[in-house]
């Protein structure tokens, strides 16, 4: 799979038009001298044919080594170590304040309450049509330029996630809302949670031991598409907040055609879905007696 | 309930299809006509949403932008689903081992984030509408596909075409007469959304200074000229920002006003 991943972006890396040399030079306008560049070709491999090119990435990639960013001169792999925690942190926290913020809705409007209801439709809304970049300048008009309560800029510490995990969170959280509600609705009309009721048990011990189960799956499911979300959202967010992180070293990338860089990240990024895609399998047996059964 | 807002969305869906096709009739004006002397005016009565860093009016901007903004947002739609009409019929009719590598080359490409792999495709061959716009349409063309695969083996099994191949129909009499329709019909509620979706996410694209560039008057353009002057002149990026919201706002109200009545009826 990675190898597929892998292999796609090389060749589609070398649909560019121009001379990558001409690229790692400072673009097209340096007017870079022929020795120069042939000394650039050399220094990179690019005057071996595209097969032995393609070989040679492979080899260096399952040796974890990613090439040398065009743009930062430093070897892609330690620009992406150094900007993986950040995005990791951001990513997490606002998946954790999504599913919080979606239980308690789901739950809430499951159980008859209105007002949640509403609170989801819109969140709802918001999830399919509000970018990210408008709730992020819409938060940051409210709580920094008005009221004065959060900074408007990522600074260091938790004060300065706070903008940055609800303006991922909030789209996230409307969809898994919806999701939770669906399954939580249905499993509250099967015959166990009856059977259970039957036996005594308290209308809150159900909910947390049975019902919640069956919220909790597909939820479960759907984290690679909430990953790919989050990572997408990142790019955004991390680019307003001025955040360091994956995100926006990824942006700044494409802005300079640092094509090493943007080829690095795009890897460690399908690498992490495939990671969560594996989690989210072995997540649906821890949480689903049946499959483990088969 | 819900149908109230069925006629919201649908009411304001029909002011951007209006201001697409006649701009001079909702804001008469010159979208590009500049009066340093009148630049950051808030919003007013002369200037209903303000003027940004030349003067020129935002308001008859928005509106003349209207329809390069839903051109972008319907072209990456018709890429994305063309595309995905391609791979899930190829997918859902093909022989096995067509399956089979289809559905693979669409795991791999779901493996990208929507966004990355628009990123990845504006790497390749630069900034600007056209790319973006076939960027966005790339994006989410591995979406609709799965989609239409699954719908396509639905239906190819449904009895009405075994009586078509019983009675001795051709394969492409088949295919356009009976599962083409069948499968339209589920992509109605994909493509309206979808219009909204690719409006967000081209403006995205352009916010992030990759997509159409100033001073053109789109929406999304515009929402990157105002980004440096975000904390000061906030109308400059607001009201592009909120006419997005309300293209996207407005499909899902329709289409979701829709399936309700659909569902009721």
């Amino acid at each position: 799979m990675l190898w597929a991943v892998a292999t796609v972006t090389f060749f589609a890396i070398r649909l560019i038009p121009g001379d990558p040399a001409e690229a790692i030079l400072g673009g097209p306008g340096s007017q870079a001298s022929a020795a120069a560049l042939a000394k650039a070709r050399a220094d990179y491999g690019l005057d071996q044919p595209l097969f032995v090119q393609y070989l040679q990435y492979l080899g260096r990639m399952l040796r974890g080594d990613l090439g040398d960013s065009y743009a930062l001169k430093q070897p892609v792999i330690a620009v992406v170590g150094e900007n993986l925690g950040g995005t990791l942190l951001l990513a997490l926290v606002s998946l954790l304040v999504a599913a919080a913020i979606a239980l308690g809705l789901a739950a809430w409007s499951a159980r008859g309450g209105r007002v949640a209801s509403g609170i989801s439709w819109v969140l709802e809304v918001v999830t399919a049509a509000v970018p990210h970049f408008w709730l992020a300048i819409s938060l940051i008009l409210l709580f920094s330029t008005t009221l004065d309560w959060l900074p408007p800029v990522s600074v260091p510490g938790p004060l300065g996630l706070v903008l940055p995990v609800l303006t991922l969170a909030l789209p996230l959280s409307g969809f898994l809302a919806q999701v939770m509600r669906e399954s939580i609705l249905d499993a509250m009309a099967s015959p166990f949670v009856l059977a259970a009721e039957a036996r005594g048990e308290s209308s809150g011990g159900v909910f947390w031991r049975h019902t919640l189960r069956h919220a909790a799956i597909p939820a479960i499911g759907l984290a690679g598409w909430a990953f790919g979300s989050l990572i997408s959202g990142a790019v955004v967010v991390e680019t307003i907040f001025a955040r360091p992180g994956l995100g926006r070293s990824l942006l700044s990338a494409v802005q300079q055609r640092d094509v090493p860089l943007v080829l690095g990240v795009v890897l460690v990024v399908a690498l992490g879905y495939m990671l969560v895609t594996t989690l989210t399998d072995l997540g649906d047996r821890l949480v689903d007696p049946r499959l483990r059964a088969e | 309930m819900r149908q109230v807002w069925l006629w919201i969305g649908g009411a304001a869906l029909l002011f951007l299809v209006c201001a697409a096709l006649a701009p001079g009739v909702l804001a008469p004006g010159d979208p590009l006509a500049i009066n340093p002397a009148q630049s950051f005016r808030g919003p007013s009565l002369s200037h209903l949403f303000g003027t940004d860093e030349s003067g020129r009016d935002i308001y008859i901007r928005i509106i003349h932008g209207t329809g390069a903004s839903l051109l972008i947002g319907v072209s990456a739609t018709a890429i994305g689903v063309g595309l995905a009409l391609v791979f899930g019929l190829l997918a859902g009719l093909g022989p096995r081992w067509l399956d089979f590598g289809t559905t693979r080359f669409l795991e791999v490409l779901f493996a990208f984030p929507g966004l990355l792999l628009a990123l990845l495709f504006i790497v390749v061959y630069g900034p600007g509408v056209v790319t973006s716009t076939i960027a966005v349409g790339l994006a989410t063309a591995p979406g609709y596909a799965r989609i239409i695969r699954s719908r396509v083996l639905v239906v190819r099994r449904a009895p009405y075409l075994e009586a078509a191949t019983v009675l001795g129909r051709g394969r492409w009499f088949r295919l356009w007469r009976h599962l083409l329709p069948n499968v339209a019909g589920s992509l109605f509620v994909l493509v309206t959304l979808g219009i909204g979706q690719s409006i967000v996410w081209a403006s995205s694209l352009s916010y992030l200074g990759l997509g159409a560039v100033p001073p053109a008057a789109e929406w999304g353009a515009m929402l990157s000229a105002g980004r440096t002057y975000l904390t000061s002149f906030w109308w400059m990026t607001f009201f592009p920002g909120l006419f997005i919201m309300m293209s996207a706002v407005a499909t899902t109200l329709v289409v979701r006003g829709l399936q309700k009545r659909s569902r009721l009826s």
